[in-house]
């Protein structure tokens, strides 16, 4: 009899083992064909527009035969497939070539240009997530009330209205009117030269340089397009936590936990939400992935040299090393959102996890 | 009870306020910039490399103006002459082939090198042997890789020799060597950081000439060092202390990219920048209302226009180009698109260059171009295309252009295209009617002249690609005349020349010449003794005081 059990406990373990490295195997293969067929797509898409990438490099006024030079210097009098074969043959070894619009190697710009995005980001999200998920959860409850209007309106004028138009509003009344925030960049001139970024994240370096006044100043640039971005976040984010704790206060278990005599504060905040928490962390995961690949508009009204704007810039110039570097770095960061989120997912919901 | 309940519940959001408060208490006080340093918002992001031997851009070209000597520079007061830079003085061989130019003495590169002749000759050799997009400028008085050791000598520590092809009128070949392309770099400096290269047909040197390291490095003798270049981010120079000239008042110059007009004008006010270079005119219009700032403009050498493809068989007719001429609304365009950024101008030499012609005979008149265009066979008008990049002005102008040919029954559909989209179609002849803008190359009359008016060879393929090429308007008569004028060594009659030029082409040129660039810049009350210059490597930053 336990001889049967333990053969059978060994099975299981063997099965449970192999669709582990069936999952792990599927995963990579996904990986792998997304980060190809990214490329290729990207790629093909790059060589496609009409838009003659040697102009970046040698200008309107270069005589012909430099141009050609510069075509042959390129590579681009190969056929297509040949071209991309050698870019995928360069990315393998960790060559991702010379981005033609700044000179520095691809991803030598990306490492600063990315940096400066994801602190963007990352503190938009936190915002987005810290008022949204609030106010979700009050228009869900005050379902119909006053509150529920005035949070559907918050998100409809985040939703629609244009980030450059209220960017540009922003910096004119908290910046130019109130002075409550700094204006464009990153840092100001007077700290550009004593300050030595160590990670590219310039919170952080002042932190870890113990340089509070550079602090101050960062925190004072980057509070405002943090906001901005958070808005929009926080419009998606508000929406969404409505409609999951909707979902969930309609459930039994709401119904028990009140007949129980639990505090409402306790069931909302304790149960409702924390089984609302589990799709939102894909919510979530999506509008940071989103902030991270898609704040061009806000890039180019704050002047913050950020990825969205270097990619934006590199496509307008048919830089497509730029363009393609910066394309795996946005794919690698859904990838690896998706993957956080998955795991996430694992913790947050003890029904996922694979027995 | 109650009030515990809405205290948890309105906890998060009570705590993000208190965050928030404490965000706005963390702001700091609003210095000015530095009093050492001036600092400009301008839109740097066409700079894609420093070295003058293959910079052909428009911000580059004031970094390379401020930082870099050349042996001869614009004369500032009167834009037709040149004056002396490295050069001390300069003679020209009675046959017109061989200008001898005398250095000044003991001048230093800010790496405290000394300038020989030597570097000058060097300098010439690495630009026509890299044979960059600017090359030209040189190799157009008959340098080749080969020969230009000999060409291009010195002659002695202080004397430098340049031999050219033929006996050319000397402004033209002072006005080259004033381009940035001319800039005298410091041979020992760029030597030690050559990198090797594997020669082939294209190229047949074994090493780059310091051009990889020169992308980004500096290596001159000007008012100014670059110390600094982030792309699209910021650029640094810095006052040179080995510089024989007048020294600069400020220590250091920032150039902070910034692409919105607003967005400048939002820094300007508040103190962020001293200089705002990309001011739209409503912007513009409210900073010069502005009692704490001011503004400043120079005309500069940039012509708009629009051109018609004469492969397009209706744009080919004589009545039609002439016609469109009629149909531009001048007097609109100048008071409200360009007011405040150009000058409406209808002959392609630029306001202040040698033999420029300031006729402006065409105005809106509707009643002539469709007397014209009946006349061509054209009564009931014309379906046809305009290639217009989305940017301001040009979007505005191109409008107002649809909207008034409409009035003549010509149907215009814009397309509209991002700027090297629309660039890449008009490069390869495919567009009907283009709207665009040139910048003189150097300046000397012959850039434009030999764009606008000239066409050597119309065929597809051909070697030398003009404006008129483009355009596919095939001009011996005009092309043999501009070729003419180079070789005319008095300075009046070659003026002559070129005004004859412009006439002939005004009534029969594809293009319809719209306005001048006029360059603008929003300053803040204390900068004193900001001027733009003629060109971009003539915005001089030395004389600025704060």
């Amino acid at each position: 009899m336990s001889n049967t059990q333990t053969r059978a406990e060994a099975k299981r373990e063997s099965g449970r083992a192999s669709a582990r490295a069936a999952a792990i195997a599927r995963f990579v293969v996904i990986v792998v064909t997304t980060y190809l067929g990214l490329l290729a797509v990207t790629f093909f898409i790059g060589r496609v527009i009409p838009i003659d990438p040697v102009l970046a490099i040698v200008g309107d006024r270069a005589p012909a035969h430099v141009v050609e030079r510069t075509r042959i210097e390129m590579g681009l009098n190969l056929p297509y497939y040949q071209q991309f074969f050698l870019y995928v043959k360069g990315a393998l070894q960790g060559d991702f070539g010379t981005s033609v619009l700044t000179t520095n190697p691809v991803m030598s710009d990306i490492r600063r240009v990315f940096p400066a995005t994801m602190e963007l980001a990352s503190l938009g999200t936190i915002i987005g997530a810290l008022f949204g998920i609030p106010l979700g959860v009050l228009a869900a409850v005050k379902r119909g009330s006053i509150v529920d209007q005035i949070v559907r309106i918050i998100g409809l004028v985040g939703y629609s209205v244009p980030i450059f138009w209220l960017g540009l509003l922003g910096l004119l009344v908290f910046y130019a009117r109130l002075r409550w925030t700094a204006g464009p960049g990153r840092i100001d001139v007077v700290f550009e030269y004593t300050f030595t970024p160590i990670t590219g994240f310039y919170l952080l370096d002042s932190i870890l340089h113990r340089d509070w006044a550079a602090f101050r100043d960062i925190f004072a640039h980057i509070i405002l397009p943090a906001s901005l971005l958070g808005y929009f976040s926080l419009a998606y984010i508000s929406r969404m936590t409505r409609s999951f704790m909707l979902n969930e206060l309609q459930q039994e278990y709401i119904v028990a936990a009140r007949a129980k005599g639990l505090s409402e504060t306790r069931i909302i905040w304790g149960h409702a939400l924390r089984n609302a928490a589990v799709p939102l962390v894909t919510v979530i995961a999506l509008s940071y992935a989103n902030l991270l690949e898609g704040s061009v508009l806000t890039e180019t009204v704050f002047a913050w040299p950020g990825l969205g704007l270097y990619i934006t810039n590199s496509l307008q110039n048919a830089d497509m090393n730029a363009v393609l570097g910066g394309t795996l770095v946005i794919g690698s960061v859904f990838i690896a959102l998706n993957l956080f989120s998955d795991l996430l997912y694992r913790v947050l919901d003890p029904r996922t996890r694979i027995r | 009870m109650m009030m515990g309940k809405m205290n948890a519940r309105f906890r998060p959001l009570l705590a993000g306020a208190a965050m928030s408060m404490l965000v706005f208490s963390a702001a700091p006080s609003f210095a000015e910039t530095p009093a050492d340093t001036l600092v400009l918002a301008w839109a740097i992001d066409d700079t894609i490399t420093l070295d003058p031997g293959e910079s052909f851009e428009i911000s580059p070209a004031e970094f390379i103006g401020n930082s870099y000597d050349m042996l001869v520079r614009l004369d500032i007061a009167d834009t037709t002459k040149v004056k002396g830079g490295i050069a001390e003085s300069w003679t020209v061989s009675d046959d017109g082939l061989t200008y001898t130019f005398k250095l000044k003495p003991g001048l230093k590169f800010a790496s405290g090198n000394p300038i020989t002749a030597e570097d000058v000759a060097w300098s010439f050799e690495r630009v026509v042997k890299m044979d960059k997009s600017p090359a030209f400028i040189l190799t157009q008085f008959g340098l080749t890789g080969e020969n230009v050791a000999e060409k291009a000598k010195a002659a002695g520590e202080n004397t430098f020799v340049f031999t050219v092809d033929k006996a050319y009128a000397p402004s033209f070949v002072l006005n080259c060597l004033t381009a940035t392309v001319g800039a005298v770099v410091d041979k020992k400096l760029v030597l030690e950081h050559v990198a090797p290269v594997t020669p082939t047909d294209d190229y047949k040197f074994d090493n780059d000439f310091g051009n990889g390291w020169l992308k980004t490095g500096f290596a001159g003798s000007g008012p100014f060092k670059i110390r600094d270049w982030r792309a699209n981010e910021l650029l640094v120079l810095e006052r040179n202390d080995n510089y024989y000239g007048d020294k600069p008042a400020l220590a250091r110059i920032i150039y902070r990219h910034v692409k919105e007009s607003a967005t400048q004008r939002l820094m300007l006010e508040t103190g962020d920048i001293d200089v705002a270079r990309n001011l739209e005119p409503g912007d513009l219009d409210a900073v010069s209302k502005n009692e704490k700032l001011a503004t400043t403009s120079a005309p500069k050498g940039t012509v708009y226009y629009i051109s018609l493809n004469q492969k397009n068989e209706t744009l080919a007719k004589p009545e039609v180009r002439q016609a469109f001429k009629y149909l531009v609304d001048y007097d609109a365009i100048g008071s409200t698109l360009i007011k405040g950024i150009g000058e409406i101008r209808q002959t392609y030499q630029p306001k202040g260059v040698l033999g420029s012609l300031d006729e402006a005979p065409f105005k809106l008149d509707v009643a002539k171009a469709k007397e014209l265009l009946e006349k061509a066979g054209l009564k009931d008008g014309f379906s046809v295309t305009m290639d217009v990049r989305s940017s301001q002005p040009v979007t505005g102008i191109a409008e107002s252009i649809q909207q008034t040919v409409g009035q003549a029954g010509i149907k215009l559909e814009i397309i509209p295209g991002d700027g090297k989209q629309t660039l890449t179609k008009y490069r390869a002849r495919n567009h009907d009617i283009y709207i665009g803008q040139w910048g003189m190359d150097y300046w000397d009359p012959n850039s434009n002249a030999e764009t606008f008016t000239s066409n050597p060879d119309n065929k597809d393929d051909a070697a030398t690609k003009t404006l008129a090429w483009r355009n596919s308007w095939d001009v011996p008569e005009l092309t043999a005349q501009t070729k003419a004028a180079l070789l005319e060594r008095d300075n009046a009659k070659r003026a002559e020349m070129y005004q004859k030029l412009q006439k002939e082409s005004l009534d029969t040129s594809p293009f319809v010449m719209i306005f001048q660039q006029t360059e603008v810049a929003g300053l803040r009350g204390n900068v004193k003794n900001y001027k733009l210059g003629p060109s971009f490597d003539s915005n001089f930053l030395a004389p600025v005081t704060k």
